[in-house]
């Protein structure tokens, strides 16, 4: 069966989700994610949204983290802060960010391209990025793989991953056993070394090479041993996306960005 | 143990001392509060106050007082901005279009983008003009420091931003906890000068109900100075008296009430209508010269009276229906003008 980079990566993204937990997600991919992992192993994630809608029942995909739908048949519309202190005392698993810039240590860049004081691009920044890096157990990145994206250093650290290294975060005082947990691309699937905390690829894309990946990441990175190959979408996870996650092709019909 | 220290600015005094004096000073009367749009902004925002919007962007945002602070030429105010999208474009629409300088200092937390939908070109083009002064923090730390002036206290801890480029160009503080000796970010107070927010209902002394998420509304409310409520409709006192436990700002908070029908367009009310993609989308390519744009800016806001001519301007009654019938799912997608079809256009 033939299918996307998109649904590929929404697939392997969605693998990565265990059922019974908790996952705090935005709109687009990660959405996209969450709901297949509800529909297939994971029927009992509950999903929340920052601007305060939990375990929406999603009628279709949501255009602000904050719009009517990400608390559509919900059990709960709450407050912005009520959502991230869920999130700081420990009670939420996992989270998606995205960011302009991801370095080798997963920390992520959303504020500026160049320089702070007169930049190149003024970009969002935060948003609640930095607060639910800094609590949630697991960060999770869904994102095209290019070397502008995959950068040794990076123009403005905005949300906390390893930081500098092994025990930077606990140092930092941020909440001890968090952190990044995988990157997911176009390419590869990626997690973090147990010691160095250096992101390495776990797995290659079904015909991408070690080689195409290492060409578009402008850091050193390290190979999981053994490397695995992604298992391909099955067609069941396949119809579901396509059939009853986003029937509009919202998301699946768009550009990789 | 050396705590680091944010280099930031700081925008806002977090005095108690101060914002008891102003509390002191407010009124307690349970009197009638209905004005209109363009009365409460002469009258409750004023040049270089600090300004605060509730909602979430393209969410329950009170559109019609921020238009009205860019006809009125409001100046060199500060703004707290957490997730301010279309509200944070009308804003910067007032300055490099020849109007002065409506913003000068911004508390960011996400400014300039809308969401999925992409980034404002003039909101970008103010940002990295140099004119406006900012300082960072994180949606969090906003609605904290909001809490934190709601309760009458000069700071409230967290454990965000720790370790980041966003702490080190924010204007908070590593203090070490008493109890357990751990990292805590101190996040200062913040009490705006005005805030408008948009409800779901309200009475006419100012006691509102809001449906769906709140946001940072609650603390909002709370925290700021003076507050001027907009309203889908106004409802009698009675109803308010009958579910109290409805009440998500009492009329003690509030200084002004403005009935304003589909007040938050073009951005969502939760169950009254959807977002209005398709004219989101015609601001931002009006954006990408300033010559369009100050033209699409006469068009759309300087010479309109009002929110009414806006409304009639996008579309009027006719367009409004479609919306509410799409945040009612009355229209199912397949049938023609569905969100999806249109934000794919």
């Amino acid at each position: 069966m033939t299918y996307t980079a998109i649904e590929l990566m929404i697939c392997a993204a969605a693998q990565a989700l265990e059922n019974n937990k908790i996952v705090v997600v935005g709109t687009g991919v990660p959405c996209a994610v969450a709901m297949l992992a509800q529909r297939t192993h994971a029927p009992h994630l509950t999903i929340m949204f920052e601007a305060g809608g939990v375990a929406p029942i999603l009628p279709t995909m949501p255009i602000s983290v904050g719009d009517s739908r990400t608390f559509h048949r919900g059990i709960m519309a709450t407050s912005m802060a009520e959502i991230m202190q869920f999130c700081q005392r420990g009670l939420v698993d996992y989270t998606f960010l995205g960011g302009a810039q991801i370095d080798a240590y997963g920390n992520l860049n959303s504020t500026v391209i160049g320089d702070y004081e007169r930049p190149k691009v003024r970009l969002p920044g935060s948003g609640g990025a930095c607060d639910l890096a800094s609590f949630c157990w697991r960060t999770l990145v869904v994102t095209k793989h290019d070397r502008r994206r995959f950068v040794k250093k990076l123009d403005f650290l905005t949300s906390p991953g390893y930081l500098t290294g092994p025990g930077a975060r606990e140092r930092a005082g941020l909440p001890a056993d968090t952190g990044p947990y995988r990157v997911i691309t176009d390419l590869a699937v990626m997690g973090y070394h147990p010691q160095t905390k250096r992101m390495q690829v776990l797995s290659l894309h079904p015909g991408v090479s070690w080689d195409r990946v290492a060409a578009v990441t402008e850091f050193e990175l390290e190979s999981a041993d053994p490397l695995t190959q992604t298992p391909p979408p099955t067609a069941d996870q396949l119809a579901i996306l396509r059939e009853e996650v986003d029937p509009h092709r919202y998301i699946l019909g768009r550009a990789l960005a | 143990m050396e705590l680091a220290t944010g280099r930031g600015k700081l925008f806002a005094n977090p005095s108690t001392r101060l914002s008891r004096d102003t509390f002191s000073a407010k009124s307690r009367c349970l009197t009638p509060k209905v004005t209109t749009v363009a009365q409460a902004v002469r009258e409750l925002v004023r040049d270089g106050d600090y300004l605060a919007i509730g909602g979430f962007g393209t969410n329950r945002i009170p559109t019609a007082v921020v238009h009205e602070i860019l006809r009125q030429g409001k100046q060199n105010l500060s703004f707290a901005g957490h997730t301010a999208t279309h509200d944070f474009q009308i804003l910067a629409a007032g300055n490099l279009t020849g109007r002065g300088r409506t913003l000068a200092r911004v508390d960011s937390a996400y400014i300039v983008g809308l969401e999925a939908r992409g980034l404002s070109p003039h909101a970008r083009r103010v940002m990295e003009s140099g004119e406006v002064a900012v300082t960072e923090w994180t949606n969090y730390a906003l609605a904290v420091r909001l809490q934190a002036a709601a309760m009458g206290l000069p700071f409230l801890p967290s454990k965000t931003m720790l370790g980041t480029d966003t702490f080190e160009r924010s204007a908070a503080r590593v203090i070490e906890c008493p109890f357990t000796g751990e990292k805590l970010v101190a996040l200062p107070a913040l009490s705006p000068d005005v805030a408008a927010i948009h409800v779901h209902e309200a009475d006419v002394y100012g006691n509102c109900r809001i449906r769906g998420t709140t946001v940072a509304d609650g603390e909002l409310a709370r925290a700021s100075k003076r507050v001027i409520i907009t309203c889908e409709r106004l409802i009698p006192h009675d109803e308010i008296r009958r579910d109290p436990h409805l009440t998500a700002i009492p009329f003690f908070c509030v200084d002004a009430v403005c009935e304003v029908p589909f007040g938050s367009y073009p951005g969502n009310m939760p169950g009254e209508y959807f977002s209005d993609e398709r004219h989101l989308k015609q601001w931002l390519e009006a954006e990408r010269t300033l010559e369009d744009y100050r033209s699409f800016l006469e068009h759309f806001i300087f010479r309109s009276a009002d929110f009414w001519e806006y409304l009639d301007k996008c579309g009027g009654a006719g367009r409004l229906q479609e919306l509410r019938q799409q945040e009612l799912f009355f229209q199912r997608p397949s049938e023609g003008t569905s969100q999806q079809a249109e934000t794919r256009r």
